[in-house]
């Protein structure tokens, strides 16, 4: 298992480099980053020259690589084109707004998703089974963004008629929400609603799959054999089925990482709030490459990671599978 | 016993055994043959059953029946929607929805009929969604197919590099790839999409031909002397075609919901096209209180999506009974 865990870490290492010569590549031929300063009548030749000279834009583009990839390494993604602003402080601070997020919705998600799915894979073509099937249906059909603006505009109407704010419908926090329990309560109201836009396709997925794979647990050999030995239902469902169930669901969990972050990106952007989303977002938006491919590089990290978590938890999880 | 009636029809008459194979004095029809030996024979094909089990899918057929009367919508756009989607009707600013008069959407803040602007909003979206999924099948299809009948170091290159792929995050692919390769025309969105979610087929397809190619029937095409392409084209693809239609039906679904986010982001198809998403985005921009602006464009979107994604169930159903279905 060690080595098998070892030789993944070195794999995904080549991966990721290899991923950060694409993205690096794709971003960089795809554009003149200075072309909008180019052409404002302010900026004079000589500080295009200057900016030219220290991003080395005018190396061969595996030259230009080798540069950026010794600024990310060494200098955390270095700084944007114009201004010389630091990168990773701003990725740091909008990654922990996004994270909060993230967990709430997930944590959220995975819930109801096994609630959901047991118990309709305990009633299979029950009027709930029927009923889960057709808002997961629904669920993977509405787009995120919609979703997140229809919330919003359900809430502004709710606080504008009846002058009620039962959440917030922008931003992170509030004008001065104080300290301790009254922030986490304005956070909480803040970030209520795109928690519940997120969840939601995810609620929709991980429910399918929990029902699946509880329905071929419960059809099992080793199932019948507790039944037979005089278990209490009670015990059977929850001791030796539920468990060997949720296996497959970690998986999917993890793969579900980078579709999670295109929601990510949707969500804040609707509700406004400084996360990674909003980060990129504005980065694309201006133009400039540098925070854009650090943001790339950042979330396939991230991405690789939970594959290669997802394999490895698979197989400490279930004794059968075997890596050699 | 129906293909001996079909190949002697006309010919000579044979002795040919069977349920009533006495003498019979000339080749009978079918349906003749089949009332005579009191057994209902008919040629049934491959397809037939298919047919039939997807008719059996009462939610699929409804779909599909929805989703034809809206691609029809689309097609004809210019002569079912009630105006032109850049028409102003300035007497009817932001005017909500209304069964009197025509605007049964209500209208923009500029007077634009909204139901005309939805309407050709659809036909952008699904021609985009059927461009992506033309494209996506023929990429796909290819590079799955390549890596699963060569194997070896073919198929670990072609399936590291769709690992590869698959790694990065979409959506922020895409989002980067329209800002910095140009946007707004709606096929150069389609071939970008294309370009990025054709891993997921290639896989499934790759896998299929891993599992037919150590197969007697290709071993058997390979002595009669046909080459690769042919075995590829003749043999194997054949056998895929059920995996490859249900997930032409998911990549449609899924090419719909992704241009809409571009597009709602602004990234996607630009004005003056009319675009759901971008239709969406534009309404949120109208005041909240401009309810329907949001509404319906997304309804459609929705709508559109379940359809498919109903189709794309029924079709599994019928094209591949023995599958499992582990997810909706």
């Amino acid at each position: 298992m060690l080595t098998y865990i070892i030789r993944r870490l070195l794999y995904s290492v080549v991966v990721l480099l290899v991923a950060s010569f694409l993205i690096f590549t794709f971003v960089t031929i795809s554009g003149d980053p200075l072309a909008f300063l180019k052409m404002s009548p302010g900026a004079s030749p000589a500080t295009i020259a200057n900016i030219e000279a220290r991003k080395h834009l005018n190396d061969p583009i595996v030259v230009q690589y080798v540069y950026w990839l010794q600024d990310a390494v060494t200098n955390q993604f270095g700084t944007t084109i114009i201004g010389e602003r630091k990168i990773m402080p701003d990725i740091q601070r909008v990654m922990g707004h996004t994270i909060q997020l993230v967990i709430a919705a997930e944590l959220l998600a995975i819930l109801i998703a096994i609630a959901i799915g047991v118990y309709s894979a305990l009633r299979q073509y029950s009027v709930f089974d029927y009923t889960a099937t057709t808002f997961s249906f629904l669920g993977l059909a509405t787009p995120v963004f919609w979703l997140a603006l229809m919330l919003q505009i359900l809430f502004v109407n709710i606080y504008l008629w009846f002058d009620i704010r039962i959440f917030y419908t922008a931003n992170l926090s509030g004008v001065d929400p104080g300290g301790g329990v009254y922030f986490f309560l304005d956070r909480v109201q803040h970030l209520a609603l795109p928690v519940i836009v997120l969840c939601v396709a995810s609620i929709a997925t991980y429910s399918r799959y929990m029902r699946g794979a509880m329905l071929e647990v419960i059809n099992s050999d080793y199932v019948r054999t507790a039944r037979a030995k005089g278990l209490k239902e009670r015990s059977v469902i929850m001791r030796h089925a539920f468990r060997n169930a949720l296996i497959p669901l970690t998986t999917v969990i993890a793969l579900n990482f980078g579709g999670l972050i295109g929601g990510v990106v949707v969500t804040e952007t609707v509700f406004g709030l400084d996360g990674m989303g909003l980060y990129f977002i504005n980065s694309l938006n201006s133009g400039d490459p540098y925070p854009v491919m650090a943001w790339l590089m950042i979330v396939s990290a991230a991405v690789i990671m939970f594959n290669l978590l997802a394999d490895i938890t698979y197989g400490l999880l279930d004794p059968r599978v075997r890596h050699d | 016993m129906t293909d001996l009636i079909r190949t002697t029809e006309g010919a000579k008459p044979l002795d040919r055994g069977g349920p009533g194979g006495d003498e019979l004095p000339e080749p009978l029809h079918e349906d003749e043959l089949a009332h005579e030996s009191g057994v209902a024979v008919k040629a049934r094909s491959q397809w037939y059953y298919v047919r039939t089990r997807f008719l059996r899918h009462r939610l699929a057929v409804a779909s599909l029946i929805f989703l034809i009367f809206l691609v029809l919508l689309a097609i004809f756009a210019r002569r079912v929607s009630p105006y032109a989607y850049d028409e102003l009707d300035l007497m009817n600013i932001a005017q909500g929805p209304t069964r009197e008069g025509t605007h049964w959407f209500g209208t923009d803040l500029l007077g634009r009929d909204y139901l005309s602007r939805v309407i050709f909003g659809l036909r952008t979206s699904l021609w985009v969604a059927a461009l992506v999924a033309g494209l996506t099948t023929v990429i796909g299809t290819a590079i799955g197919s390549i890596a699963g009948y060569y194997g070896g170091t073919v198929d670990n290159l072609l399936m590291r590099f769709t690992d590869l792929m698959i790694t990065l995050p979409l959506l922020a692919v895409l989002l980067t790839a329209s800002v910095f390769l140009g946007n707004g025309d709606p096929v150069r969105v389609g071939i970008i999409l294309a370009l990025l979610i054709w891993t997921g087929l290639a896989r499934i397809v790759r896998g299929v031909f891993l599992s037919l190619r150590e197969k007697e029937f290709v071993e058997a095409a390979k002595a009669a002397g046909a080459g690769d392409a042919r075995i590829i084209i003749r043999h194997l693809l054949p056998n895929a075609v059920g995996p490859i239609i249900v997930s032409m039906t998911l990549i449609i679904a899924a090419a719909i919901l992704i241009e809409a986010a571009l597009s709602f982001l602004g990234f996607g198809i630009q004005p003056p096209t009319p675009a759901l998403g971008k239709l969406i985005a534009d309404g949120q921009t109208q005041g909240f209180e401009a309810w329907w602006l949001v509404t319906f464009p997304g309804l459609v979107i929705v709508a559109v999506a379940l359809a498919v994604n109903f189709i794309g169930d029924g079709l599994r159903d019928a094209l591949d009974p023995t599958q499992r279905r582990l997810r909706a």
